[in-house]
């Protein structure tokens, strides 16, 4: 019986791994991908970027703007995130199985954070540009709904996994409903809360990126701007800078997270 | 000495077809300290619940203090809910909060929604909170975050926060299930202590037999629902502990060392 078991699972691994084998083939027969020519590109991409796509002196006198744009574009992700963690918050409280009010406003706001969740911030910045046209306010938007479905999500487990127990003692206790949320669901979740917020900022400075692109603001559209203009080390310089700004980011945001946790 | 509960003709079922507790009756007087024991899944968690309404009884009716719970609105369940301090197998305590913050959980049923928002605590209740903190050992951990805590001292936080609340009757479910032998005794001594000196009612989920017949006045016997067994634990015969959990003599460990039974 148990060696069945064990011959049964060998052959469910071998099925899988044909099954993903086979899609691959499939897809690269379709879309006319070769193996071999891609591989042999990558030496060229290097190649080109050790020779164009670097800084150089004359792309530093831009560093002033680029700077600007960048604040611009840190900031409107922070804004975004911290008030999209205080909607979400909201939603999050009674949409989560253990402080829901009742069954209809937990599926309410449960099915409000799924539609946000998955319509992705890209799409957002494309939705939303025909309404405020081309401006931070679009980008704002559109990180700040896509932040909200995904932090509601994020703090409807945090909520039901920490402070279950916890609502649950304070309701023997004979405690109003905002009193258990105030004494036992906060003080419970919120260190888990802000590590998800931090996390949420760190992922939309890289997000801020693309729908700046799309938006036509922020460093998103500087970068698009010179990219396109053949200006490679300018370009270049913008990169380098949004790749520290996330490392000094996520560098604070890790010391923080030591702290409250 | 008068009834402090009754428990009348209590049916709970959950769904359609499974039925976890059926035509529940019994009645506990003031001052008595009564052990539930059964089988797990007997329903004997569903049926502490049922008392101060943290689950809904599907029929029935419960007597607490001259209150039928059943009948009861929100506000004054909650006024009744005071009156019934509750102790957890898992504690429930909020780890990232301190042992004092803890104990003073058991006031928040008396406070208004603002005041219990704020957290505002009267002098007068921190030192109450002190006060019994003391009693049961944990004046060195007044500051300490529950989360430091050794099982042992989280169920005595647990107790200090159901005491806090002047109850009439504390409801333990499983109270020394998660503990070592020797936390558990010192838990199970101050329960009995808490019923004998303070005069408080403790009704508690157990499954160690031994512990119930040591320390209870009288035994409820839980099975699939029903209660097969109700006395004293001086009355209890060892063939009624087999009916309980509905084993064949000689298959349970406590035989071994149930000397002072039958």
């Amino acid at each position: 019986m148990s060696a069945d078991i064990f011959a049964k699972k060998r052959r469910n691994s071998l099925v899988l791994f044909l099954i993903i084998g086979a899609a691959t083939v499939v897809s690269i027969i379709i879309t006319e991908f070769s193996m071999a020519k891609g591989f042999t590109s990558v030496p060229k991409a290097i190649q080109w970027s050790l020779s164009n796509f670097y800084p150089t002196k004359d792309s530093l006198t831009k560093l002033p703007d680029i700077l600007i744009k960048l604040k611009e574009t840190l900031l409107i992700s922070i804004a975004a995130t911290t008030l999209a963690g205080i909607l979400a918050f909201v939603f999050a409280i009674l949409g989560s199985n253990t402080t829901r009010v009742n069954a209809f406003f937990g599926g309410f706001s449960r099915g409000i954070a799924v539609l946000f969740r998955n319509i992705d911030v890209s799409i957002w910045a494309l939705v939303l540009l025909f309404s405020f046209g081309q401006s931070s306010l679009t980008g704002y938007f559109a990180l700040f709904f896509g932040s909200f479905g995904f932090l509601t999500r994020a703090f409807i487990e945090t909520i039901d996994e920490v402070s279950s127990s916890s609502v649950e003692a304070l309701q023997a206790t004979g405690a109003s409903y905002l009193t258990i949320i105030s004494q036992s669901v906060i003080p419970s979740t919120i260190p888990q809360m802000i590590s998800w917020v931090l996390f949420m900022i760190e992922t939309n400075i890289r997000n801020a990126t693309l729908v700046g692109l799309l938006t036509g603001s922020g460093i998103g559209f500087t970068f698009n701007l010179y990219y396109k203009n053949l200006n490679y080390d300018i370009a270049s310089l913008v990169v380098i800078t949004i790749i520290i700004s996330i490392l000094c980011i996520e560098y604070i945001s890790n010391y923080v997270r030591r702290v409250i946790l | 000495m008068t009834t402090l509960l009754e428990v009348k003709n209590v049916s709970k079922h959950f769904g359609n077809d499974t039925k976890a507790l059926s035509n529940i009756d019994f009645s506990v007087k003031e001052g008595e300290f009564v052990s539930i024991i059964g089988p797990s899944g007997a329903g004997k968690s569903t049926l502490l619940r049922c008392i101060n309404r943290m689950i809904d009884a599907s029929s029935g009716d419960i007597i607490f203090d001259n209150d039928h719970v059943y009948e009861l609105n929100k506000r004054e369940l909650k006024k009744v809910r005071r009156k019934i301090g509750m102790i957890f197998q898992h504690y429930n305590l909020v780890n990232r909060l301190s042992v004092i913050e803890n104990t003073l959980h058991g006031r928040l049923g008396y406070k208004s929604t603002l005041a219990g928002i704020l957290g505002l605590h009267s002098e007068d209740e921190k030192l109450q909170a002190a006060n019994i903190l003391q009693i049961l050992g944990l004046e060195d951990q007044l500051y300490k975050r529950s989360d430091e805590l050794s099982g042992g001292q989280k169920q005595r936080v647990g107790i200090a926060r159901a005491l806090i609340q002047n109850p009439k009757l504390l409801l333990c479910d499983e109270p020394i299930a998660s503990l070592d032998p020797n936390s558990s005794k010192v838990i199970m001594d101050h329960l009995r202590n808490i019923c004998t000196s303070m005069g408080i009612t403790v009704v508690v989920n157990l499954h160690q037999v031994d512990v119930a017949l040591k320390y209870s006045d009288r035994i409820i016997g839980v099975n699939s629902g029903k209660i097969v067994f109700n006395g004293t634990s001086q009355n209890i015969t060892s063939s009624d502990i087999h009916q309980i959990y509905g084993s064949d003599e000689g298959k349970l460990i406590f035989d071994l060392g149930g000397s002072h039974v039958g």
